[in-house]
């Protein structure tokens, strides 16, 4: 299949390896990405808190530039973030005359529009539903047998368009894990909120609100995340979250792309699990141990 | 209606001074003074449960997100932190059309001016740096921004609304 790609500011950044690890991924699966060309930020969480349509003119002019190309495909999406913006442009433009109308005057002074019908779609539905579980059973090279891995959804790729998983109790990771011989870990925390943006303005409540997942993540080997703002908040404060906590949740966070990628694998240069900023030694040295490939970055 | 719905469904609910269905009895009652001198709707995460579960269907997360809008352009300044920090982000893409998460960084210190702010990033910063995810950027004030025409276009479209 053909996409589109977008992959927004933090894949550029803070989350390389989520970019890496998901062109990779892609590509071995037979999948082409065809990047948005001169593409822009999507607004994040901040454009609402200035203009609503400046939220909605934001990633409306990434759509226009897709349709602009003269290509049909889908548009794929790996931050939950900039999916939720992308498919809310669409959404609101689609169901708002008044609003596309006005969307694309503002577009206009760049000479682009848009007309409609983008689809635009989450790395995970892509995953789950266009590829499913048999590519990777298939084309299995170290089976992750023995390690307990933890699907964490979040928000913004499930809620408010519930496109395709349960937006309370999702599954869509389930048969992904599985495929890989590990074993999927039971938990109620799947699309609890890591408080996103929230990190930089309003730490305490982001640090109990991701106490409560490292807690209940609690005896897993790693949690799978497919989203660049819940990574970074999963992964950056656990020494600090283990002694407000009074026990150790240090834990393993990786992107589920790469942890796919593994276990078809992809070499390092293609995961770059060495920029990860959680993972614990031991689950380093079983990553080896099943390999060889990689170089145990440690912490 | 006041079934609580939201309240439970809420991850901040318990940080914030008023919970969400405290606060939208303030909103229908126009309690607005009481509402904007709280800081209860900027510890909104958009994380949409709210929205999903309301059983008359309302779109509580976009009304708050609403509420940080008049917040954010009547001044009021009872949190000193949000209103900057998504300034400097809307700044930053003005300007490069894409965030460069330390130029946005720097920006939005230099506006909330408290050297607490900046020191409790060091660590943070040196671990992204360490893994060359992060690139040096000092704010460029003045000249062309990649997104000024749409930026300036959209605000003329919400002026004359
Ligand atoms: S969207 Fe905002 S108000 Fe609603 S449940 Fe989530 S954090 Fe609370």
């Amino acid at each position: 299949m053909r996409y589109f790609y977008y992959p927004g500011c933090s894949l550029q950044h803070s989350a390389k390896e989520y970019d890496i690890s998901t062109r990779a991924l892609m590509r071995l699966l037979g999948h082409e990405l065809m990047e948005v060309d001169d593409w822009t930020c999507c607004g994040a969480s901040a454009a609402d808190t200035s203009s609503r349509l400046l939220s909605i003119a934001l990633p409306a002019r990434n759509l226009a530039l897709a349709q602009k190309s003269g290509v049909s495909a889908d548009i794929l999406v790996p931050c939950s973030s900039c999916y939720l913006n992308l498919r809310r442009a669409e959404d609101a433009m689609s169901r708002e005359s008044g609003t596309a109308d006005l969307v694309n005057r503002a577009l206009s002074e760049e000479s682009l529009s848009y007309s409609g019908g983008a689809r635009v779609r989450h790395l995970l539905d892509v995953l789950a539903n266009d590829m499913g579980a048999g590519p990777i059973a298939a084309g299995l090279r170290h089976s992750l047998s023995g390690l307990s891995v933890v699907p964490y959804y979040g928000c913004q790729a499930l809620r408010p368009f519930a496109d395709f998983d349960d937006p309370e109790r999702p599954r869509s990771m389930d048969a992904l894990i599985a495929a890989t011989g590990a074993s999927v870990f039971d938990w109620n925390m799947g699309a609890k909120c890591c408080g996103a943006g929230l990190m930089t303005t309003k730490k305490e409540l982001c640090l109990d609100l991701v106490a409560d997942i490292l807690d209940d993540a609690k005896g897993a080997d790693c949690i799978a995340t497919v989203c660049p703002m819940c990574q970074m908040n999963l992964e950056t404060s656990q020494k600090r979250i283990s002694k407000m906590r009074g026990r150790p949740l240090e834990i393993s966070i990786v992107y589920l792309p790469q942890l796919l990628g593994f276990s078809l694998g992809l070499p390092e240069a293609g995961l770059r699990l060495g920029l990860n900023l959680a993972l614990t030694r031991s689950f380093t040295g079983r990553l080896a141990a099943m390999s060889k490939q990689i170089a145990a970055p440690g912490r | 209606m006041q079934c609580g719905t939201c309240t439970g469904s809420c991850g901040s609910a318990a940080r914030m001074e008023h919970t969400p269905r405290q606060l939208w009895r303030m909103v229908q009652a126009g309690m607005k003074d009481e509402i904007f001198k709280s800081r209860t709707f900027w510890l909104c995460s958009s994380c949409y449960y709210c929205t999903l579960r309301c059983p008359r269907g309302l779109p509580l997360t976009d009304t708050m997100a609403a509420l940080k809008r008049v917040a954010v352009a009547e001044g009021y300044t009872t949190d000193r932190k949000s209103a900057p920090f998504y300034k400097a982000f809307l700044d930053s893409v003005r300007k490069y059309g894409r965030v460069r998460e330390s130029e946005m960084m720097a920006r939005y210190f230099l506006a909330v001016k408290n050297p607490a702010v900046p020191l409790s990033f060091v660590p943070l910063g040196m671990k992204l740096m360490a893994r060359g995810k992060m690139d040096l950027h000092m704010p460029g004030f003045g000249g062309r921004g990649k997104l000024d025409r749409l930026y300036r276009k959209v605000m003329e479209l919400e002026a004359a609304k």
